[in-house]
């Protein structure tokens, strides 16, 4: 497995909510090596750290990566600048993936939170309908692709913190109602880490394996400058790890979340 | 006219070209051969090295600045002897000069790693008396002529390897820590490690690294390293190998006038990882252009008014 470090074309772009961009780019050969729940580093032209932005799905064939992204200051709003035609420099596919059954047995839960939707999206479209997406947004006016999940078959189930669509509250309600049911072979978690928390726990409790996705500030994005430490518990020992390489995919029962 | 020679001679120790990857952002060489191999840098000055291994600090240990980054990673390292067994075999089978960096809590720290790698085939080491992010040792050597002087002379007992100081420029008199430690027997001086800077959310009023402090990196520093090579350059007579925001061919040449032998190349990687190679490149074309034989006759070449 390589990366690549380099300038593609942006051949499609869409806001699909309030601040928050989908990008589809034609890189043959990052889309060829990416794995599911890997990132890219997008340079924000005038600044110096590179902005770390999940892969939201990877077409082989097609030979593209689409990126979903939320603005959030000013690099990330100096990306959103950037149109259909022109060129995107990204270093890519980078870090650990999810693991991802090549013939998937069970069904898939995903849980999602806010911009910890789009990482998990090829996860669904491997699963189809043996799959259940709990997304979870501030309000209806942030849901991103639920469509998006929807069309790739998952059973989708919005949550929103206001109520404004769906269930109102966290993922965790829907959550436990999922995995009482008892046919959940795997977990998968993207989100803002009381989510993961509760996810790690409640898969624990139910005997299911459980990747999530943690986020950190990084610096290089490729192991070099151990910025984005986080700590987990393996091989009965306490080790610190890089988020960008030994991440950002992680089991939810050796993350040390405190 | 033949291409120029852009070798240099640090200490005994050749380097094919002036570029060294900067301790702390290339880790220990792995990284980045995905784009390109390593052996198109002249050097590489490993990650900060301790005798046992440390978890350093609590994250987040980065923070954007304009220009610039703050870090607080805390030495997070795997320890000399993985340096020695895991890493140092792999890097010293290819052609690339290899710089240890060792920092230490005690002075006994820096002598015990120092002796430890003197036993290896490592090229050279480099003494991080300057890391600002740790709560013993680090900058409090590096602050002082006496604990410069002391570490310095303690190493240089422990290993007959050329020393390299890497000098922190929160000091009042960046020339005096320089004369102190070649009076101890430096081979070398390195210069800037990072400036002690703050960021704050004002939102959450909390500072973004959790060390509250670290060291400023970037192109934001360039000027004053600048600076303080060519003061250094001015006052002491071994090399002086210059980094702190270099980013581009025209900033190491810059930096090579003011009077670095060699110099080091950090942040900017985090931008363009292929700054290294690029620089190297267009050192040689700026020889070229300029109808330079070699690299050697424009250190130091600044001309004063």
């Amino acid at each position: 497995m390589s990366y690549f470090c380099g300038s593609y074309p942006i051949i499609e772009k869409t806001a699909l909510a309030g601040q928050i961009y989908s990008y589809t780019l034609h890189c043959p050969e990052a889309a060829e090596q990416a794995q599911t729940g890997q990132f890219v580093q997008i340079k924000a032209e005038g600044y110096t750290l590179r902005r770390p932005i999940s892969i939201c799905s990877a077409d082989k064939e097609k030979g593209t990566l689409r990126l979903v992204f939320e603005v959030r200051g000013g690099g990330t709003d100096k990306i959103s600048r950037l149109n259909v035609g022109e060129l995107m420099d990204i270093i890519a596919p980078l870090g650990k993936g999810f693991t991802v059954p090549e013939k998937p047995e069970g069904r898939a839960l995903i849980v999602g939170g806010g911009i910890g939707a789009p990482p998990m999206l090829d996860i669904a479209k491997k699963y189809g309908e043996s799959c259940t997406a709990i997304l979870g947004f501030r309000s209806f006016d942030r849901i991103i692709l639920d469509k998006d999940y929807a069309a790739a078959g998952a059973n989708t189930v919005i949550c929103t913190d206001d109520g404004s669509y769906g269930i109102k509250g966290t993922i965790a309600a829907p959550l436990k109602v999922e995995l009482d049911k008892g046919d959940i072979s795997r977990v998968y978690a993207c989100g803002p880490i009381p989510m993961l928390k509760a996810a790690a726990q409640a898969a624990k409790d139910a005997g299911v394996d459980c990747e999530v996705s943690l986020e950190q500030r990084m610096g290089c994005g490729v192991g070099a400058c151990v910025v984005c430490a986080c700590t987990v518990i393996r091989d009965g020992r306490r080790q610190v790890l890089r988020v960008c390489k030994d991440g950002p995919v992680f089991k939810g029962s050796e993350v040390v979340f405190d | 006219m033949s291409r120029p020679d852009i070798s240099v001679n640090i200490c005994g120790v050749r380097l094919k070209n002036p570029i060294i990857a900067a301790s702390g952002t290339y880790g220990f060489g792995e990284e980045y051969t995905d784009l390109y191999p390593l052996e198109k840098l002249g050097g590489i000055s490993c990650k900060g090295t301790t005798l046992l291994p440390k978890d350093g600090n609590i994250p987040p240990r980065i923070a954007e600045t304009p220009s610039g980054i703050l870090n607080s990673v805390g030495l997070q390292n795997p320890g000399v002897e993985h340096f020695i067994n895991e890493d140092l075999p792999r890097l010293k089978r290819q052609d690339i000069a290899v710089i240890a960096n060792i920092a230490g809590a005690s002075i006994e720290d820096y002598e015990k790693t120092a002796a430890r790698l003197d036993e290896t085939d490592v090229d050279m080491i480099e003494l991080n008396i300057s890391c600002p992010n740790v709560k013993q040792g680090g900058a409090t050597w590096g602050v002082t002529c006496a604990g410069a002087a002391s570490v310095t002379k303690a190493v240089r007992n422990a290993t007959k390897k050329p020393i390299m100081v890497k000098l922190t420029p929160n000091v009042t008199d960046i020339t005096e820590i320089a004369k102190a430690v070649e009076a101890e027997g430096a081979d070398a001086v390195s210069l800037i490690n990072t400036l002690l800077g703050m960021r704050i959310d004002i939102h959450t009023r909390r500072p973004i690294l959790h060390n509250n402090v670290g060291g400023l990196s970037g192109p934001a520093v360039f000027p004053v390293a600048v600076r303080m090579v060519w003061q250094v350059h001015n006052a002491v007579k071994i090399p002086v190998i210059g980094m702190g925001g270099i980013a581009s061919a025209e900033d190491a040449v810059e930096m090579m006038l003011a009077g670095a032998s060699a110099v080091q190349i950090g942040t900017a990687i985090f931008t363009d990882p292929y700054v290294p190679v690029k620089a190297a490149e267009g050192i040689e074309k700026y020889l070229s252009d300029n109808g330079i034989e070699k690299i050697g006759d424009i250190v130091g070449q600044v001309k004063p008014w």
